[in-house]
């Protein structure tokens, strides 16, 4: 008659998960997607309120800084003017990639009612843009979404950390 | 003293200048030639008192003859009495002193004008573009500018 000890099932403990690499990467960007503090026009009052604590983006992990160099996110947020373009293709070339634009409003996307001379008809013609939102301006709630589709489109991307380190390309999966 | 003895003064002083004078609710605009526009300023500015120049601009008249105009809107403001005073500029010759030397805000208001109207200001100290790129060509506030830029098929209408 003898008592057998119990054995612990032999497991590797609750320390760690197992993931993928692209989860676990496209997790980190999509949770701190931190926009560049940048504003041209009337859309920057409405990225700003969406900011601040009615809105709240910290909560989702956006948190705007004043500098390029720590910036994931250019959110054009106004009309640009050809005088302007300059500027905002040496603040964009100073982010680090991975590297994201939104063009905010209709200025931005189109150059809205501002079909004149000095006026760039989208902020297209210069920069890739990930997405546009409509709206003249946008209410925080477009811009959430908006924020939140590019969100969508980093989680689906594949092997962006691969291709950093040189083993194969960039696979783009529809959001 | 009353715009009307304002006028008498420049009349006065410059009488083969003054090519006219208007009234129009209560604002007084002397019109002269461009020629003397300096001693006019200058005599406007130390004998009247017209310390302040608000604003200076070019209108583009375009199809008539003189083409230009510059306008000087001045203020005195002790007295807080303001007066009006334009320069028709012809296209061919489309050029006029400058007055910054009188009132020094019209150094910009100056670059401004040339930026946008293409009027250039003899002895200007720095007349460069001051709103538009500096390696912009043309001046984009004349009437035969294309509003759209001269690189784009202008505008048709609407196509709905």
């Amino acid at each position: 008659m003898g008592v057998e000890e119990t054995q612990e099932p032999k497991t590797l403990g609750s320390g760690f998960i197992t993931t993928s690499l692209d989860k676990l990467v496209n997790w980190s960007r999509a949770s701190s997607m931190w926009p560049l503090t940048f504003g041209l026009a009337c859309c920057a009052i409405e990225m700003m309120a969406t900011g601040a604590a009615r809105f709240d983006l910290d909560r989702m992990g956006i948190l705007f800084r004043a500098s390029p160099r720590q910036a994931d996110v250019i959110i054009i947020a106004g009309t640009v003017t050809k005088k302007m373009v300059p500027v905002i293709k040496t603040v964009y070339e100073q982010m680090p990639e991975p590297r994201y634009v939104i063009a905010m409003g209709a200025c931005a996307s189109s150059g809205g009612i501002f079909d004149t001379y000095s006026t760039v008809q989208g902020v297209d013609e210069f920069l890739p843009v990930d997405v546009y939102i409509p709206g003249c301006p946008p209410r925080p709630e477009g811009l959430l979404y908006g924020l939140m589709k590019l969100q969508d489109k980093i989680r689906a991307e594949r092997n962006t950390f691969g291709a950093a380190i040189g083993v194969g390309d960039v696979i783009h999966n529809k959001a | 003293m009353s715009d009307q003895a304002i006028v008498e003064k420049i009349k006065a002083k410059f009488s083969s200048e003054v090519l006219g004078v208007v009234e129009f609710r209560g604002e007084t605009t002397i019109t002269v030639n461009k020629g003397q526009i300096v001693e006019i300023c200058t005599f406007m500015r130390d004998k009247l008192g017209y310390n302040f120049l608000c604003d200076l601009c070019g209108v583009d008249y375009l199809g008539k003859s003189p083409r230009f105009m510059v306008v000087y809107n001045l203020y005195n403001i002790t007295t807080k009495q303001r007066i009006r005073i334009k320069a028709p500029v012809d296209e061919q010759d489309a050029n006029i002193d400058t007055v910054s030397t009188v009132w020094g805000t019209a150094n910009w208001h100056e670059r401004e004008c040339w930026d946008l109207m293409g009027i250039e200001f003899n002895n200007h100290p720095d007349l460069r573009r001051i709103l538009m790129p500096a390696d912009w060509e043309g001046h984009p506030l004349r009437k035969d500018y294309p509003l759209q830029g001269p690189d784009r098929e202008p505008y048709q209408g609407r196509l709905s």
